[in-house]
């Protein structure tokens, strides 16, 4: 059973691929690290993938999933962090899907967001300002947030991005417990040594798919090579593309 | 002697009564959305706004004259017309909404004055462009607390993924369509008020009850409930005094209000609690954690 199946799919923006020609499964429960340089496409395929981004091309399907199963991390550099939203309410938004526009926030809701707050390290916080507070508590917040969403697929986009080694090891207990649990979860990624050491299944991107399977397997300098070399300026008088190419997972 | 400053204006006469009726109507309606906002980095979007009821209320006055009730209709038209226009003009394209607006309303200001001018003489070009609260009958005022009756119902629907996407708009589009549809209401809301506003303050003006109070508030809370609560009392404030003001030294009343808000701002942008300059200057000795 597979929760997620590309396609044969582009995504990108403006016409032009930022993903290109990918195709394959993920199956469920599997926890699946996506590596590349910057500008490989990893946050775009992330986007494809909770649908805020229609593909170009191809398409994904979510196999059995609700599209509202999905949690998603973002990059914390897309959050206006000088919004005046205390920690409490900003977490609770991760109830939006049993609660909706109206739904009420009672004392059975309210002890889970407390407990989600205090099961990433924040007991104390529920008041502050998300403004007051540094790179790695708005980490930890997200992840109680996702937490919160309860969702059967979580994607994560460069979780532990300048984050200090504590926050990480703790913020990635986490993601190991999500996978304990039999959710499926992908992780945008770029520290190397982590991925090799904690995530089973590897996608290298560049622009295209580079490598796909067993992390062991995939985590070649070949392959990394390959992947740097693969992702080539923004070409703006690109030609429009005829090439069906695919590469599948080995 | 105080008393017949402050309050002798109101009990004696009634177009004072009816404009302080509606300067807090509108302080109740306009600060929240102006908050709003403020936040959502749409200060001067809502000014642009402000600009662009004006051809809609100048057709309105062309038609029948200075009849508060046409204009208002006109001015809702073309608000809504140029909000729509430049909201979706903004979505389909990826240009800023600052900039599709901006486009809209030179163009709206250019015609506005244009058809004012054609039937109007000067005075009505400052009756539009400023307002003239003073001269609110029964029907306008109930038009106004109308108005703001709805914005507060609305508001109240939209609040949830309209607070959600000024924080984290991706997050909220991976879990609910509604933060395109709230954004547009949102817009109407702007529109609305904008044009509830343009009764008493004109055109120009219009903006000023809605954002200065916001940047007050802005200036003594760090919680949104607190900031929109702050920035309804400084809009009601504003207008009381503006309206004292203007009674005791025949000030037209809008720039009056508008100029208290003004001192209002000034004071918390000195003396405010949440990044006042003299805070900043005189921090303290710094805590111990």
């Amino acid at each position: 059973m597979a929760a997620l199946h590309f396609h044969n799919v582009t995504l990108g923006y403006d016409r032009h691929p930022a993903v290109h020609h990918l195709g394959g499964k993920i199956a469920l429960g599997s926890l699946v690290a996506v590596i590349g340089p910057n500008g490989a496409g990893k946050s775009t395929l992330l986007r494809g993938i909770v649908g805020i981004l229609r593909p170009l091309d191809g398409s994904i399907h979510l196999g059995g999933l609700d599209s509202k199963d999905i949690a998603c991390l973002p990059q914390s550099a897309e959050i206006d962090r000088s919004f005046p939203i205390s920690v409490f309410d900003f977490v609770s938004t991760g109830l939006w899907r049993a609660a909706g526009l109206f739904g009420g926030i009672g004392k059975a809701a309210r002890d889970k967001i407390l407990r989600a707050i205090g099961s990433v390290g924040l007991n104390g916080f529920e008041n502050r300002p998300i403004g007051t507070l540094s790179g790695g508590q708005m980490q930890r917040v997200l992840f109680a947030r996702v937490l919160l969403q309860d969702a059967s697929l979580i994607v994560l986009d460069e979780p532990f991005n300048a984050i200090d080694s504590k926050t990480t090891a703790d913020l990635l207990a986490l993601v190991k417990h999500w996978h304990a649990e039999g959710r499926t979860v992908l992780a945008a990624l770029h520290d190397l040594e982590m991925v090799r050491n904690h995530f089973s299944e590897t996608l290298v991107l560049a622009r295209g798919p580079v490598a796909w399977g067993p992390t062991a397997e995939v985590l070649t300098p070949e392959n990394l090579l390959v992947a740097m070399r693969m992702c080539e300026a923004f070409d703006d008088s690109a030609a429009a593309c005829g090439e069906d190419g695919r590469v599948q997972p080995a | 002697m105080l008393y017949d400053a402050l309050i002798g204006p109101f009990t004696e006469f009634e177009f004072m009564r009816r404009a302080l009726a509606a300067v807090i109507a509108l302080a109740l309606a306009g600060a929240p959305i102006g908050v709003f906002l403020m936040l959502r980095r749409m200060s001067l979007v809502g000014d642009a706004m402000a600009h662009a009821i004006l051809p809609g209320a100048a057709v309105g006055f062309l038609l029948s004259g200075l009849n508060l009730f046409a204009m208002t209709a006109g001015g809702l038209i073309a608000g809504f017309a140029v909000a729509i226009l430049a909201g979706v003009v903004a979505r389909s394209t990826g240009l800023k909404e600052d900039a599709s607006l901006a486009t809209f309303y030179l163009a709206s200001l250019a015609l506005g004055v244009t058809i004012v001018s054609i039937k109007g003489t000067n005075i009505d070009l400052l009756h539009v462009l400023f307002g003239n609260i003073l001269a609110m009958d029964d029907q306008t005022l109930l038009v106004v607390a109308f108005n703001a009756t709805i914005t507060l119902l609305v508001l109240a629907v939209i609040y949830r993924p309209l607070v959600i996407q000024s924080v984290d708009p991706l997050f909220l589009r991976t879990v609910s369509r509604a933060g395109g549809p709230a954004h547009l209401v949102f817009l109407a809301l702007v529109v609305i008020n904008l044009v509830n506003g343009f009764q008493a303050l004109g055109t120009l003006l219009a903006v000023g009850l809605m954002i200065l109070p916001a940047g007050i508030a802005r200036f003594w809370s760090r919680d949104l409930t607190a900031m929109i609560c702050i920035a309804v009392v400084a809009a009601a404030v504003s207008g009381y005094a503006g309206l004292v003001l203007s009674f005791q030294t025949r000030v037209p009343s809008g720039p009056a209000i508008i100029l208290v808000a003004t001192v209002l701002y000034v004071v918390s942008v000195l003396f405010g609690r949440v990044g006042g300059i003299l805070r900043q200057l005189f921090p303290g000795r710094h805590l111990e954690a």
